[in-house]
């Protein structure tokens, strides 16, 4: 086995994949041990509670699926898996609608950052499905009602032809994986490029502003 | 200084921090707002636990209001009920809901399909086995002409209509001009009250099933699961699709969408799922999309609430 450099290495798809992740995310920035000095308020703590109330929902939420839909019905540990479960989707969108709030007074997509605002603001419009689909897999009178009142929109659209609320295999299936695995893939996705990038710097003051225009650097340089 | 210039600029000066950088443990922070989250959710769990009120059931329903149970099958047979004539994705009744050429719901066709006279009253008669009369009574009404079927429906509606006593007084509609129907409801009330048409309209061709389109449709088309969820405060009316049994929080970022049911034309739209469906499809894009919307994206910088996240930052440089 050789460790050939040069042509041969550049048309290696695993060189060409470790140079591009490596390069965009070196490991001081996806694990940083310092961040800017304007991070310094307590809004800045509702993007890492968001995530935590996921990874509560996602905990709390396989010992439901593992032990299946019918057993918190019957058991009073399941019952309290299942208020954690609730209690954690509340809390989720409690401090994401804070967190997208917040982003949105920081205008957080300046700086090459508009992917990690829209990546931010799917998984907010993901996120509502995905609740939907769980409020219908309860299996009692909330779903019944909520099921049948929702189909007509889905119905309304052509959505409730493969996406049928009143299915409860089909629907479940939706809530322990599909719609999961979506929203984590974008939470990853929101979460490296936030890392990638940084977070975004403080707005320019009205005199900063005036100096931008002939050095757009001034700002960042001079805020010290 | 223009817009555009002034929009570039703001967004190159963004791009790279070449100011100071304080300490910072990433991992800590994450495992702390892991544990005070979890610990937030266990407290809120014990202390407001969550809803779990039993489902409606057929047999119960037939028992408790027999009246709206019959009432109910004869708009199914007839074909009046709002099942009976949605349209796609259940059958061809109608073409659904529609904006101007756009009929997403017929594109899409008859993906459930629902026969609401052979589903909720023909087929459960005819799998009651060993009454010849019963049968007898289902013969003579699928053999009638239309005209004929829909004249005796109509008198048993109207009969129906004057009972007084829920519980008793279905089964005490008796006349000539009700054909076979008193025969053919008295069994499906009774085939419900037994909780045979609870499995019935659960089964299709394989043992498992987990579809419950066809029970659920027919528990919509009653009076009884509107009232429950009346006295729960969940209609339409009452912002219900935010809702939970309860005093629960229900799906409270659903406010916008349920917003939209309370004023005209949308409360009173035929079209009105379709209309509010493209509405909120159409501010899920804008919201997507705020960074490259003039005005929205620079709304931020007119109105300051950005000096008070970086208050600190600001006083300092």
């Amino acid at each position: 086995m050789s460790t050939s450099s040069g042509p041969a290495e550049e048309r290696n798809w695993t060189v060409g994949l470790r140079k591009r992740v490596f390069g965009a995310l070196p490991p001081e920035k996806l694990l940083p041990d310092s961040q800017p000095s304007y991070v310094a308020s307590w809004i800045y703590v509702f993007g890492v509670l968001t995530l935590s109330s996921l990874a509560v929902i996602i905990g709390s939420g396989t010992i439901l699926a593992l032990k299946g839909p019918g057993w918190w019905h019957d058991s009073s540990l399941g019952h309290f898996f299942n208020s954690v479960h609730l209690w954690a989707v509340e809390l989720f969108f409690f401090f994401m609608v804070i967190h997208l709030w917040a982003k949105y007074w920081m205008s957080a997509w300046r700086g090459g950052r508009a992917r990690v605002w829209i990546t931010g603001a799917v998984t907010f419009v993901i996120a509502i499905p995905c609740a939907l689909t769980g409020y219908i897999s309860q299996q009692n009178f909330d779903a019944q009602w909520i099921s049948t009142q929702a189909k007509d929109a889905m119905n309304s659209v052509g959505i409730g032809a493969f996406f049928n609320l009143l299915n409860f295999g089909q629907i479940y299936g939706y809530h322990v994986f599909l719609m999961p695995a979506i929203v984590v893939a974008l939470v990853v996705g929101h979460v490296l490029l936030v890392r990638r990038h940084g977070v975004v710097p403080p707005l320019p003051l009205d005199a900063e502003l005036a100096a931008l225009g002939s050095d757009p650097a001034a700002v960042t340089e001079e805020g010290n | 200084m223009g817009y555009r210039e002034r929009t570039r600029a703001l967004d190159d000066a963004a791009r790279v921090w070449k100011g100071g950088y304080r300490p910072y443990d990433l991992v800590k922070e994450a495992s702390i707002a892991v544990g005070v989250i979890t610990l937030l959710a266990v407290v809120l769990a014990f202390l407001f636990s969550s809803p779990d009120e039993r489902p409606l059931t057929i047999k119960g329903w037939a028992h408790s209001d027999p009246a709206d149970f019959v009432t109910t099958a004869l708009s199914e047979l007839d074909g009046t009920s709002v099942t009976a004539s949605y349209g796609p994705p259940y059958n061809n009744a109608s073409d659904g809901q529609h904006i101007a050429f756009i009929h997403l719901a017929k594109w899409l066709g008859v993906a459930h399909p629902i026969n609401a006279p052979l589903d909720y009253v023909i087929n459960p008669l005819r799998s009651i086995q060993g009454n010849s009369t019963l049968q007898q009574a289902v013969a003579t009404y699928t053999q009638a002409p239309a005209k004929q079927q829909a004249a005796w429906t109509t008198a048993y509606g109207k009969g129906l209509a004057k009972v007084n006593d829920s519980v008793t007084g279905v089964h005490s509609l008796t006349s000539a001009s009700y054909g076979p129907l008193p025969t053919m409801m008295d069994n499906l009330l009774t085939l419900a009250q037994y909780g045979g048409l609870d499995g019935n309209l659960l089964s299709n061709r394989q043992f498992y099933s987990t579809d419950y389109t066809k029970i659920l449709m027919f528990l919509a088309d009653s009076g009884f699961l509107a009232a429950r969820a009346q006295s729960e405060h969940l209609l339409g009316t009452q912002w219900g699709m935010m809702n939970e049994t309860g005093s629960f929080p229900g799906q409270s970022w659903l406010w916008l969408y349920t917003f939209w049911y309370q004023i005209k034309p949308f409360s009173t739209s035929a079209n009105a799922d379709v209309l509010v469906m493209a509405i909120m499809g159409v501010l899920s894009v804008a919201f997507i999309l705020i960074p490259f919307i003039p005005g929205v994206r620079d709304l931020p910088r007119r109105i300051p609430v950005y000096k008070l996240i970086w208050k600190e930052h600001y006083r300092s440089s």
